[in-house]
């Protein structure tokens, strides 16, 4: 097992009080999985992947346990954590375009990169040219400034930079949503190859597309107001979905190879709650269509099948309805 | 009748206007009362400069632009007001369309200023919820609010009311639901097509080949400027005729299919050249469908 989430719970700190946006998380990510991570804006889907490598200032670490090769993962912890960045637990961040520092040339820039993790920079230099090699991009580039790559350019470097050091896990926040869609095919399918060239252990796809994700996960997480919701291999999320949610979230997708015609697709009514204050419960009851008495108390994250886990009191009335 | 007839733009960029940049080249079509017509495109591609066109936003290098058989671009100051009675645009960002320091509905009170000077408070009161409530909000919820106070689907929708408060006949509606969420995106693009049947012409400016192919009768597919491929949606998505096409849409990622399951290599495409050149010219490849000649 690669990494092990417990009951982990990350807030933000405001004036107004502590927003909940991770509120008893558990997973497993297992040697050489792709996990999809699948939300709306708000579900807590980024914080859920920084909190695997940095908690930002405002982010308090509450509760829950993080172990990733068997290891406790001081997530709490800053200083701590910062021998694990970069070597164990790597991030591709959701702003790769910009996440290169402007005013050094790259290859200068990976050589600081590496001698703060003590490593020399000429000990890496033939393995660092054969990865920019295989995502197609030429030696010299190293010599170049940042701005002077093109977007798809910067974005397919900063994935071989975050790579270098064969991190265990992979952190990859909205990748591809700043990018065309041929770049977007073309990113998600050389993330897919570092797993299976090995470089990294295992990922974490952090997304709010869930047809992209679809393609390249082997196993799919659906968010909802800071709680997973559904878990289960990506065929089964797509194709046999349990919880109300994730159903009424894939049915509102529009899709390339289908006629409509008349046929409307459907909305979810309302919107997610807010996590100043969530309301007590299953949080997705305001807008659910089942929603019962049985819903004001919080449903656990229980197993359905192998490897398919939801959290829904009323999962058997939902598949009576599909 | 919205007309656009071999329609060119030029920027001037660089230092001092040096350099040329042409974006838009040779672009015609035309959009009929009831009927979305989606404009895709890549980055770059020249899809939204079309839509600023047609919005006069900026103007047009060569060519010309027709609202029912009259030339646009030749009205004045005073033209282009009588102009925006009739198009309206909406764009991508619904918090940056607003003032934040103002109650969003104020955008509906400055319609009233700019056209309906005369009209009085509580007749204009009550179009203003019968214009809201044609797009699905409740007046009680939405009127007063501050926009950080509201949800972006309730934004969008609350400018697409402000365009109906004035008799439009084309909507431009340029990546409006790119910033929503999944769950609320639905009920925008729904709703452009409610305008449809009420017989707006809605020129649909968007990336994602998705939702162009969910609410459009008619798809124009652009690269570097120029349209590469055009006709009825169900044609042009379903039958690719252009190369370009067809690897835009082998790319993009569907929840019935996976890519690793139809290998497709994508086919080698011809470089950005010269842009002043006439891009190729559309030849019919079958009822309802044209595409560019390749290569």
């Amino acid at each position: 097992m690669s990494l092990e989430v417990n009951d982990l719970r990350v807030h933000y700190r405001t004036l107004k009080g502590d927003v909940r946006a991770l509120d008893g998380v558990s997973f497993d990510v297992a040697d050489g999985e792709i996990v999809g991570l699948a939300g709306e804006s708000g579900c807590g889907k980024t914080t859920l992947g920084k909190s695997l490598i940095r908690l930002d200032g405002r982010m308090r670490h509450v509760g829950g346990t993080v172990a990733l090769d068997g290891e406790e993962l001081p997530i709490g912890d800053d200083r701590a954590m910062n021998k694990r960045r970069f070597k164990d637990v790597s991030i591709i961040p959701q702003y790769s375009m910009s996440a290169m520092n402007p005013t050094r040339r790259i290859g200068r820039m990976i050589a600081d990169l590496l001698g703060s993790r003590g490593i020399a920079y000429r000990d890496l230099k033939r393995e660092l040219v054969q990865r920019l090699e295989l995502v197609g991009l030429p030696e010299k580039v190293l010599d170049n400034y940042p701005i002077e790559l093109s977007g798809g350019m910067k974005q397919r470097m900063v994935m071989v930079i975050s790579t270098l050091l064969d991190p265990s896990l992979l952190i990859a926040d909205e990748v591809t949503s700043a990018l065309d869609v041929s770049n977007q095919k073309a990113v998600a399918e050389t993330l897919v190859r570092f797993r299976d060239m090995g470089f990294v252990k295992s990922m974490i796809v952090v997304t709010h597309d869930l047809s992209l994700v679809y393609q390249i996960a082997d196993t799919i997480m659906v968010m909802y107001a800071g709680r997973i919701v559904e878990k289960a291999s990506a065929e089964t999320i797509v194709k046999a979905p349990q919880h109300p949610y994730t159903k009424a979230l894939i049915s509102a997708l529009p899709e390339v190879g289908l006629e409509y015609g008349d046929r409307k697709l459907k909305s979810i009514p309302g919107k997610p709650p807010q996590l100043l204050n969530p309301p007590t419960g299953c949080r997705f009851r305001a807008r659910c269509p089942l929603a019962g008495d049985e819903c004001a108390e919080q449903p656990p994250l229980v197993g359905i099948d192998r490897g398919h886990e939801a959290a829904c009191w009323k999962l058997e009335e939902s598949n009576a309805r599909a | 009748m919205l007309e656009l007839e071999n329609v060119w733009k030029s920027y001037r960029v660089g230092s001092l206007g040096s350099k040329r940049l042409t974006a838009v080249r040779d672009v015609s079509f035309t959009i009929a009362p009831g009927e979305v017509l989606s404009v895709v495109g890549e980055s770059g591609s020249g899809k939204t400069t079309v839509g600023k066109m047609v919005l006069q936003l900026i103007s047009v290098t060569r060519g010309t632009i027709r609202l029912d058989g009259r030339d646009i671009t030749a009205a004045g100051k005073r033209g282009l007001r009588e102009y925006y009675r009739k198009v309206q645009g909406v764009f991508q960002d619904p918090f940056s369309s607003y003032n934040p320091i103002f109650k969003a509905d104020r955008v509906l009170e400055m319609v009233r200023q700019t056209y309906f000077p005369r009209v009085g408070r509580s007749e204009w009161q009550a179009k203003v919820e019968e214009s809201l409530q044609s797009v699905g909000l409740d007046p009680g919820a939405v009127l007063g609010k501050y926009p950080h106070q509201l949800s972006g689907g309730q934004l969008q929708r609350m400018l697409i009311a402000r365009a109906l408060l004035l008799d439009i006949e084309v909507l431009v509606a340029d990546e409006i639901i790119s910033m929503l969420d999944a769950s609320t995106r639905i009920d925008v693009l729904n709703l452009l097509g409610e305008l449809k049947e009420r017989g707006l012409a809605v020129l649909f400016v968007t990336h994602d080949l998705s939702l162009a192919n969910y609410i459009s009768e008619r798809v124009i597919i652009m690269r570097h400027g120029a349209v590469v491929e055009t006709g009825a949606t169900a044609k042009v998505f379903g039958d690719p005729r252009h190369p370009y096409s067809r690897n835009l849409l082998a790319s993009v990622p569907q929840l019935h299919t996976k890519w690793a399951d139809n290998q497709f290599h994508a086919e080698e495409l011809e470089p950005d050249g010269d842009r002043d050149r006439p891009p190729a010219p559309l030849t019919k490849v079958d009822e309802n469908h044209w595409a560019a000649a390749a290569g």
